[in-house]
């Protein structure tokens, strides 16, 4: 059975699953709103941004896009809230608010 | 119905590193190319230089099914005689069968040391032998011979001319080593001695 | 034509790996199966295979290499022994869910307590629900011609399978074997080649995820379907394999049993032993067979019942204890096996064979003895049975 993960999900049978559970196509985290798990949501304030780069690599979820050497606005469908941007940013350039659903 | 298939069973005893086991598989080599059914194994416990050991041969016309130790053998080959106080090597001996002993005593004198046992003894100076022919001593060779002469279960003359050619291939490099083997095994044939 | 030859099993074992030239082998070495990775590692020293041979610090190390490859889309075998397989124990799992096909030589050893090196079953029994395939056999012929079926039937099935063979008994025992020209072997194995498979650069693939409750049941679910689905891939391999050697294979091969009023059901080497002891109480007037199960995983369960139900009485005989005080895993799921069969024969369990303690004729010729005195008596007595033990009542 060469289902993709996108056709798979909790109704799916044990006959409509992929052999061994493999997942048989790249990236996809995609399919998965992961930002739904957030309590605290961090929030970029750009003006204080010097684009230092520093929360890039400390985001455990790959959720600050980059573009032209700039960072951009949070990648809000899989950034889960932890924080740990907001406690290295040097520049106070994240808040970091209550989320609100 | 299944035919019944005569087994020539023979059991080795010796002390570990002395070669009983690597005599045993020679002997299922030889019996194999003059195209019998063989089996060969060793009884395997924590391996021990100079420990008592045992290794087993079945060797049949018809593929051999049995996959048991053998506790009435035909014939028995010690390879050490220092064994025979320690190890009941004529335990369960068949009728007719013998027992062969690499030593330089006479048959007679060597029956106080199996006691209980009245058949038939073989014995064969091994380590002479072994040592005229090859400088050292490496008993397998004549004990092998001896195991042949006495239990015929290979045509002698194709015993030699296989054993030759086995050596040949083995110490191609050492001619002089086959030289000294084809004698061990000639001089073995030769001088064995039954009760 | 076959190459006549002699060897033991593990000498038989290598040979299969070599005419089959795997792309990995994962190994570490443990007595008695330490000899299938040193005599195949003589044949990467000389050239004769081009197998990638990794030597691992643990059999650990030796199950994952060999899961890492296979995912990787590699031919992976290996092969082990005893405490060396209760070291693989949690990857077992992980290649079997994650439905990798493996070859696994399997030199069959006590499991520890007291130590010992000697063989009997308790060591892939213990494994059975791994969710391995699993075939035994008698001789050094089997093993070899199971291990090569043994390829094709896991890749069939992507599913991992232990070849496994009697411990010193075969592994080092030699004796006359046919063997299987290269070429046919290789042509039989043909390329492995899977769909998906990680290093698949234009569609890479993720193995092993985290099952969370609502998928994992369906994924074991599926898992058991494969073990099911087996059953006739194994039958259509053993044809091909039938086709290429005139040698013949089933789950099992009953022996004598046409006319018999009793019988064993036995794994292993001692089956030989049995043969020779039907033998010979056949040639005494005595009507008795013998079934010996090739393939543990999947059980066989219809067929083994319909071979039983030929005669009266049967005892299934054990290598392996379970513990469990109600007889040993072959005894359990054989006699399991025939519940819902109207005409059952009694079915008794024999442990024996623990540790390398040795099976005679004789010690058939008992238990054949015994089977009787149960058909006569129509009385199965005590069905949990030990045969070759020292015991103080019977002194």
């Amino acid at each position: 059975m060469n289902r993709q993960a996108k056709d798979i999900n909790e109704q799916s049978t044990w006959q409509e699953m992929t052999i061994g559970a493999e997942i048989i196509e790249p990236a996809t985290s995609k399919l998965v709103n992961t930002g739904e798990w957030r309590i605290m949501r961090p929030v970029f304030v750009e003006n204080k941004c010097k684009h230092c780069m520093l929360c890039i690599p400390y985001c455990p979820d790959s959720s600050i896009p980059v573009k032209d050497g700039k960072r951009l606005d949070f990648d809000y469908m899989h950034c889960k809230g932890c924080g740990i941007c907001v406690k290295v940013c040097p520049f106070d350039a994240i808040d970091f608010v209550k989320e609100v659903k | 119905m299944a035919r019944r298939n005569e087994a020539v069973e023979i059991r080795w005893h010796g002390r570990g590193g002395q070669g009983a086991k690597t005599a045993c598989l020679l002997l299922a080599d030889v019996a194999f190319n003059s195209g019998k059914h063989v089996q060969g194994f060793p009884e395997y416990g924590p391996e021990r230089m100079g420990a008592p050991i045992t290794a087993y041969n079945r060797i049949t016309d018809e593929p051999c099914k049995v996959h048991s130790n053998i506790y009435h053998p035909d014939y028995v080959v010690v390879v050490d005689e220092t064994l025979l106080g320690t190890v009941d090597v004529a335990k369960g001996i068949k009728e007719g069968g013998a027992v062969i002993i690499n030593s330089k005593k006479e048959p007679e004198e060597l029956r106080s040391l199996l006691p209980g046992y009245e058949g038939k003894i073989c014995v064969i100076d091994a380590e002479r032998i072994s040592m005229e022919t090859l400088g050292k001593n490496y008993p397998n060779t004549p004990m092998l011979a001896a195991a042949v002469k006495v239990s015929r279960v290979i045509d002698q003359e194709l015993f030699i001319k296989d054993m030759e050619e086995s050596f040949r291939h083995k110490f191609s490099h050492k001619p002089d080593v086959v030289e000294g083997n084809m004698r061990a095994l000639k001089k073995s044939m030769e001088e064995v001695k039954v009760s | 034509m076959a190459i006549r030859d002699r060897m033991s099993g593990n000498e038989a074992v290598a040979m299969a790996m070599k005419q089959v030239n795997p792309d990995v082998m994962g190994a570490f070495p443990i007595t008695p199966s330490t000899e299938i990775p040193q005599y195949f590692s003589e044949y990467i020293a000389n050239g004769l295979v081009d197998t990638e041979f990794i030597a691992v610090e643990s059999e650990h190390s030796a199950m994952s290499t060999c899961m890492g490859a296979s995912a990787a889309g590699a031919r992976a075998v290996t092969a082990t022994s005893s405490a060396g397989l209760a070291l693989m124990w949690e990857l077992l799992y992980v290649a079997a869910s994650s439905r990798l096909p493996i070859t696994m030589a399997v030199v069959n050893r006590a499991l520890t307590g007291p130590i010992n090196i000697n063989n009997d079953h308790s060591d892939s029994m213990g494994a059975r629900d791994s969710g391995w395939l699993q075939m035994y056999a008698e001789t050094n012929q089997e093993v070899y011609d199971n291990f090569i079926q043994g390829i094709l039937i896991s890749e069939a099935c992507r599913l991992p399978i232990m070849i496994c063979q009697d411990g010193f008994i075969t592994s080092h025992g030699v004796s006359n074997i046919d063997l299987i020209e290269d070429e046919k072997v290789k042509e039989f194995v043909g390329e492995y080649r899977p769909e998906n498979y990680l290093l698949k650069h234009e569609n890479p693939l993720a193995v092993g995820p985290y099952g969370v409750s609502p998928y994992y049941m369906e994924i074991k679910r599926q898992q058991a379907q494969a073990m099911k689905d087996a059953m006739p891939v194994i039958r259509d391999v053993a044809e091909k394999f039938e086709d290429m050697t005139g040698r013949s294979y089933g789950f099992f091969e009953e022996y004598m049993m046409d006319d018999a009023e009793v019988a064993l059901v036995i794994i292993g080497s001692s089956a030989g032993t049995g043969k020779e002891a039907v033998d010979r109480l056949r040639a005494e007037g005595k009507k008795v067979g013998l079934i010996k199960l090739r393939v543990f995983r999947p059980f066989p369960r219809i067929p083994l019942a319909e071979a039983m139900c030929k005669v009266k009485a049967v005892a299934i005989m054990d290598k392996a204890e379970s513990f469990s005080n109600s007889g040993g895993p072959l005894f359990n799921e054989a006699r399991n096996s025939l519940y819902d069969l109207e005409n059952k024969p009694y079915a008794v369990n024999y442990i024996y064979g623990l540790g390398g303690r040795d099976i005679t004729v004789e010690d058939f010729y008992d238990i054949y003895q015994d089977l009787f005195v149960i058909y006569d008596n129509d009385d199965p007595g005590d069905v949990y049975r030990y045969i070759g033990v020292r015991d103080s009542r019977f002194k």
